[in-house]
């Protein structure tokens, strides 16, 4: 195919509701596995943030499921949960837990301690201290993680073609067994320019979020 | 469990172990290939980020090609450099699934080069300078010793991130522990597949504990010693 | 007089804090007191001592500076007030009740609490931030309005310009303005304020230790306060806890009898080779005896001055002009009996010091200006008389041979009975003791 058009537009044009369709797909499985992702991770981080002796055994196995590889994962699912958004939401979900419980504690751990102590010595009790003040100044490196764990997720659900899923990635593999670059640029470009504008609706929704965090670095 | 039984026979099957498709063969590809890739990232990722770092100038550089680099899934990469390498004619099958590797491994070793220098205090630079060392003494004597414990971990997440995702790699046709991902699902063996997929998560499990130790052998004395555990750092990225 | 605690200060401790009381204060202060306390740290409490069996006894309305050097447990100590850290041993009461016995949350509510870092929310405005008590304590948003007002012009902030803008926006000295503000909030009877001015610049610091001596004159708080500075202890201490490593109690004094009788080495060598010099910063010049200034009008002539002081005229006459302030020195001898003494004779004036200038600074810059006498002028600025250095330095001599009881030079920013010890039947002090004859250390065990 030497002299196959990287992209060829008619094809674009003729095929909208196809391309639309994976991307909302693309979306979807992004969005449940973040918001999944976040509510184990939550839990997950605060369990370890409340008791220090869980940190270690819950950031080891958030590790080891982040170091196992994409396509091993989603494949040593396949025989529990067959081949299923189930499936690639596990492996999607499994990949978010790192990042964001080490962005929840490392925003934890970031409150200052003369702010925790003036907490304390006003009469603030654990949990008013937890959501009054800890969770809100550990928002900034929160929403960080969140940008992450979403940029990379939405990379990830390219890897889901490999079993059925993948929204725009069902695209780029077709196009891939077709030996026809435009549906493997059109996925890989809608996929990318996905990641960044999720990443810049999330930096504004974190700006807006944090008001007093000038910079949107969060540290003092 | 039936599946395990099966996954056990399949890895004591000798002829598994023979071979340009035996186990040792595919690690062996596996490990070179992501090797190479990871050298050349190194050589292009780490001069850039130890000059920014050590200058302070082109931060932004750094930063964007961080978020890029996040932005840029490894399996859109490889199969949009799939038509390219048609193109021009060369093995589809490797350099490919290299590219994506390189391009992978850049962005996480330019920052960990880069918060490495930025990390070294400003006093024991002057203090350097104050004493009379050269630009070049301060830079090799005193900074790129303190950057070395975390350009390592930046070395270290790269490596790890390569040596998974490599396994991408078969579907494009290439070698490693892919194949048995990649051929065991195509042909429906199961248990083919699954040892792939343990082969793999256990090369990257190894990869990193390798990378911690070595962490840990050549963190300067003095310094607070790098535990070989998991590398910490606030966040990484896989990408797929 | 001896600030020290007596025997058993914890004797029949029902204290009747009204007394203690100054008259008229509008807000009410607690009494604190500490009963053979002792922090140890450590699993099984058998680490390290960081407070070791302190007790004294802090009257309602006093200023109260716990100091030593680092490691003495001063802080500690102040954290186990409002129970961010537990004693080990003993017990300690604010206002007779023991504080163990009482919800931490709700104890802290009603103590203000200052700290170096000053520990503001970063994540809320000025005003959530000196709000966060009343909050707690269910204030209605309008209340608490006010009282944010108000606080923030009483630390001397504008709440027009700050009360929005977030913690990051304002200065160091703002941002400890607000912490007093907000520690202040519900209007706690006892402020604890550990290294409150520590993060400051030397002026700054110094302006908002007088702000908070005019504040204390004001609200009349009872207020524990830890420095590792003896300077700041002595300025703003109605009482003075000197510890030492170990968490011992070194002494425990007013600021003047630190300065002139230290119970130990320690506490001299703590105090400093120079706490003769420290002690002028307790006195003002309007204790000195003056010495009558020798005045000649602008225009009048010699001859008048020499009539009117019989022939025993001074060399040097001090000029003054119509509304009788000061113009500058002029040598008598060298003008004839019917010169008209004018502005061009005088010679530069001595330093002008008022009646509130504390001896110390009042000293230095007659040191400064190398000459004998300061002249010492009302609030008019008109001279009232002249401060001598030997007058000083009399003064000084007088204070070592001091043995009876003095009232405290500097009582005037605290109430008047800060020194009443709790069973001292109420005797301001023995003051007719031998000299050396009572050990100002505080009794333990």
């Amino acid at each position: 195919m030497p002299s196959e058009p990287l992209i060829r537009w008619p094809w674009v044009t003729a095929h909208l509701d196809e391309i639309g369709a994976a991307l909302g797909q693309h979306l979807f499985l992004t969005v449940i596995a973040v918001a999944a992702g976040l509510a184990i991770s939550a839990a997950l981080a605060l369990l370890a943030h409340r008791y220090r002796r869980a940190e270690a055994p819950i950031t080891w196995l958030a590790g080891v499921v982040y170091t196992i590889p994409s396509l091993a994962l989603f494949v040593l699912l396949i025989p529990v949960t067959g081949l299923s958004t189930l499936t690639s939401e596990i492996g999607l979900v499994g990949y978010t837990l790192l990042i964001l419980i080490r962005n929840i504690l490392a925003g934890l751990d970031g409150v200052p301690r003369d702010v925790l102590e003036a907490a304390d010595a006003m009469g603030l009790t654990r949990r008013q201290r937890l959501f009054q003040v800890e969770l809100p100044l550990a928002l900034p490196i929160v929403m960080a993680g969140i940008r992450i764990a979403t940029v990379t997720t939405i990379g990830l659900v390219t890897v889901t073609a490999l079993i059925g899923q993948g929204g725009l990635g069902q695209l780029m593999l077709a196009g891939f067994i077709n030996l026809f670059p435009t549906e493997i640029y059109v996925g890989a470009l809608l996929s990318i320019a996905l990641a960044v504008v999720v990443d810049a609706g999330l930096l504004l929704l974190q700006r807006a979020l944090t008001p007093w965090a000038r910079g949107g670095g969060g540290r003092r | 469990m039936e599946l395990a039984g099966q996954v056990l026979a399949w890895f004591s099957d000798p002829t598994h172990w023979q071979g340009a498709d035996g186990i040792p063969v595919r690690v062996l590809e596996h490990l070179e290939a992501s090797g190479l890739a990871v050298f050349v990232a190194a050589l292009l990722a780490l001069p850039v980020g130890l000059v920014v770092g050590h200058t302070g100038r082109g931060a932004f550089l750094v930063s964007s090609v961080a978020n890029l680099g996040r932005a840029l899934p490894s399996f859109a990469l490889l199969l949009m450099l799939i038509p390219i390498a048609v193109d021009v004619q060369l093995d589809f099958s490797t350099w490919p699934i290299l590219g994506a590797m390189v391009l992978l491994a850049i962005p996480p070793m330019i920052t960990n080069a880069y918060a490495g220098m930025r990390a070294v205090e400003r006093e024991l630079v002057e203090a350097a300078r104050g004493m009379g060392m050269s630009a070049v003494q301060v830079l090799v004597g005193v900074e790129l010793p303190l950057a070395l414990p975390v350009l390592l971990t930046g070395v270290r997440l790269a490596a790890v991130q390569v040596v998974a995702t490599y396994t991408l790699g078969a579907v494009a046709g290439g070698g490693g522990l892919g194949r048995y991902i990649y051929d065991g699902f195509a042909r429906q063996d199961t248990p083919r597949m699954l040892a792939g997929a343990a082969l793999v998560a256990l090369l990257a499990i190894a990869t990193d504990a390798a990378f911690g130790v070595l962490a840990h052998a050549t963190a300067p004395r003095g310094l607070a010693q790098p535990l070989p555990g998991r590398a910490r750092q606030p966040a990484a990225d896989q990408a797929g | 007089m001896a600030r020290h605690v007596s025997e058993d200060p914890f004797r029949g401790l029902a204290l009747p804090t009204s007394a203690n009381r100054p008259a008229g204060a509008p807000h009410r202060a607690a009494t604190v007191a500490f009963d053979h306390v002792t922090k140890r740290y450590g699993r099984r409490d058998d680490g390290p001592t960081a407070v070791d069996d302190l007790s004294f006894f802090v009257p309602a309305g006093a200023t109260c500076v716990l100091v030593g050097p680092s490691g003495c447990g001063k802080t500690t100590s102040l954290k186990m007030v409002n129970r961010l850290i537990e004693p080990t041993q003993g017990r300690i009461l604010i206002d007779g009740q023991d504080i163990s016995t009482q919800d931490p949350t709700r104890l802290r509510r009603g103590i203000g609490y200052v700290i170096q870092q000053v520990g503001l929310f970063p994540h809320q405005t000025i005003a959530e931030n000196v709000a966060v008590v009343p909050r707690l304590l269910g204030w209605s948003a309008r209340r608490r309005r006010d009282r944010v007002e108000e606080l923030l012009r009483l630390v001397g902030l504008e709440p027009g310009q700050h009360m929005n803008r977030y913690p990051a926006d304002l200065s160091g000295g703002e941002r400890q303005r607000v912490g007093v503000a907000r520690a202040l909030a519900a209007d706690p009877p006892l402020l604890l304020m550990d290294e409150p001015f520590g993060a400051v610049d030397p002026i700054v610091r110094a302006r908002l230790q007088d702000e908070l001596l005019r504040l204390q004159r004001e609200l009349g708080k009872t207020i524990l306060f830890v420095t590792h500075d003896i300077d700041e202890a002595i300025k703003m201490g109605d009482l003075v806890a000197v510890m030492r490593q170990g968490g011992t109690l070194a002494q425990f004094a007013t600021p003047a009898e630190l300065l002139t009788q230290p119970a130990s080495d320690f506490v001299a060598r703590f105090v400093g080779a120079d706490r003769a010099l420290k002690r002028l910063t307790l006195r003002r010049v309007a204790e000195l005896p003056l010495e009558p200034a020798p005045i000649v009008g602008l225009g009048e002539s010699m001859g008048a001055v020499r009539a009117r002081s019989g022939g025993r005229t001074p060399r040097w006459l001090l000029l003054v002009d119509r509304q009788r302030l000061p113009v500058g020195w002029v040598d008598g001898s060298t003008l004839p009996d019917a010169a008209a003494v004018d502005a061009a004779a005088a010679i530069r004036p001595s330093p002008l010091l008022g009646r509130e200038t504390t001896l110390r600074d009042a000293l230095s810059l007659l040191l400064d200006a190398a000459v004998r006498a300061g002249i010492v002028v009302d609030e008019a600025g008109r001279p009232v008389g002249l401060a001598t250095i030997d007058a000083i330095t009399a003064l000084l001599h007088e204070q070592n041979d001091l043995t009876d009881g003095r009232d405290d030079p500097d009582a005037a920013p605290g109430p008047p009975d800060v020194t009443a010890g709790p069973t001292a039947s109420g005797s301001r002090d023995d003051g007719d003791a031998p000299r050396g004859g009572r050990s100002p250390r505080a009794p333990r065990g």
